[in-house]
């Protein structure tokens, strides 16, 4: 997505993203981001909440307005959690001793079943 | 909250947990994720009030669409279909986000379209597009740049947009 932000803007369009994968945006680089740090689904507000989705919706506005170089991100002020906000993050794609068995064993079982799939001669869809 | 000390960043690096979590599914090559120095800006030419604002998604249409009636529809192509027929929901199962701690029932938790129309209804934008635009997130980079984008750049050219606001799932 970050791809299609900077061809854009390559091609003269001023373009804005809002998302919560930091780190991924920010890498490739684009214009202007607002960053919702959210889990990864509802990057413009919580579910339900029309003030907070306008609020993010806005950001995303006043950035195309008012940022004046590339790069700029606007974080919003935004908490996910205000009582335990480390477990979703803690939570997401987790690898410890705990599941690391079920892990391997589930990679194991996709190799298998895309090995049998490119005998069959299926594509992947 | 109480501020605190820490010993990592705070937000989620996705690039890293990503990488710790297909390593240990057997994956050891680690994806390699874009990475630019230089970023490209363009400035908004008009005020906001007179600029017509589009919206670029990674969802899908809903498998239910009448796929003959939206380009690129159902397939893992860039796609350009009304805002009106996304307000039922678009068709996120495929796509990679936080299934565990929320869901995506509210549209305008990930497509704005109704709180872009109120902005428009009270004079902040010129008017949210009839259409909004779907790019399938891809590994390749390469058809990402060469065949997405600018299949994006045409849709938002036919549609005279000014402005365009992406937002990934």
């Amino acid at each position: 997505m970050s791809l299609v932000a900077r061809h854009l803007e390559e091609a003269g369009l001023p373009t804005v993203v809002i998302g919560s994968a930091r780190d991924i945006v920010e890498e490739c680089g684009v214009s202007r981001f607002v960053f919702n740090d959210f889990p990864l689904g509802n990057p413009t507000g919580k579910p339900g909440n029309v003030e907070m989705q306008a609020a993010v919706t806005g950001m995303a506005l006043d950035l195309l307005e008012r940022a004046w170089q590339p790069r700029t991100t606007m974080q919003t002020p935004f908490v996910w959690d205000s009582e335990c906000n480390d477990d979703w993050r803690d939570h997401f794609m987790k690898v410890d001793d705990s599941n690391r068995s079920v892990l391997a064993a589930a990679g194991d079982q996709r190799r298998s079943a895309q090995a049998t799939a490119k005998a069959e001669g299926k594509g992947r869809g | 909250m109480a501020d605190d000390r820490r010993t990592h960043r705070s937000h989620v690096s996705y690039i890293d947990k990503s990488r710790g979590y297909y390593g240990a599914q057997g994956y050891p090559q680690a994806y390699q994720w874009a990475y630019h120095h230089e970023v490209p800006f363009a400035a908004l030419e008009k005020p906001l009030a007179d600029c017509r604002i589009g919206l670029v998604t990674t969802s899908f249409f809903e498998r239910k669409v009448d796929k003959s009636a939206v380009a690129g529809a159902g397939a893992k192509e860039p796609y350009a279909a009304l805002c009106d027929d996304a307000l039922g929901g678009l068709y996120n199962k495929d796509l990679f986000w936080d299934k565990d701690n929320t869901h995506t029932d509210d549209l305008d938790t990930y497509l704005p379209i109704n709180r872009l129309r109120e902005f428009a209804a009270e004079g902040r934008i010129g008017s949210l597009s009839d259409r909004f635009y779907g790019v399938p997130t891809d590994y390749s980079h390469r058809r990402t740049s060469r065949r997405d984008a600018p299949q994006i750049l045409e849709f938002v050219q036919e549609d005279e947009l000014d402005a365009v606001v992406l937002v990934p799932l």
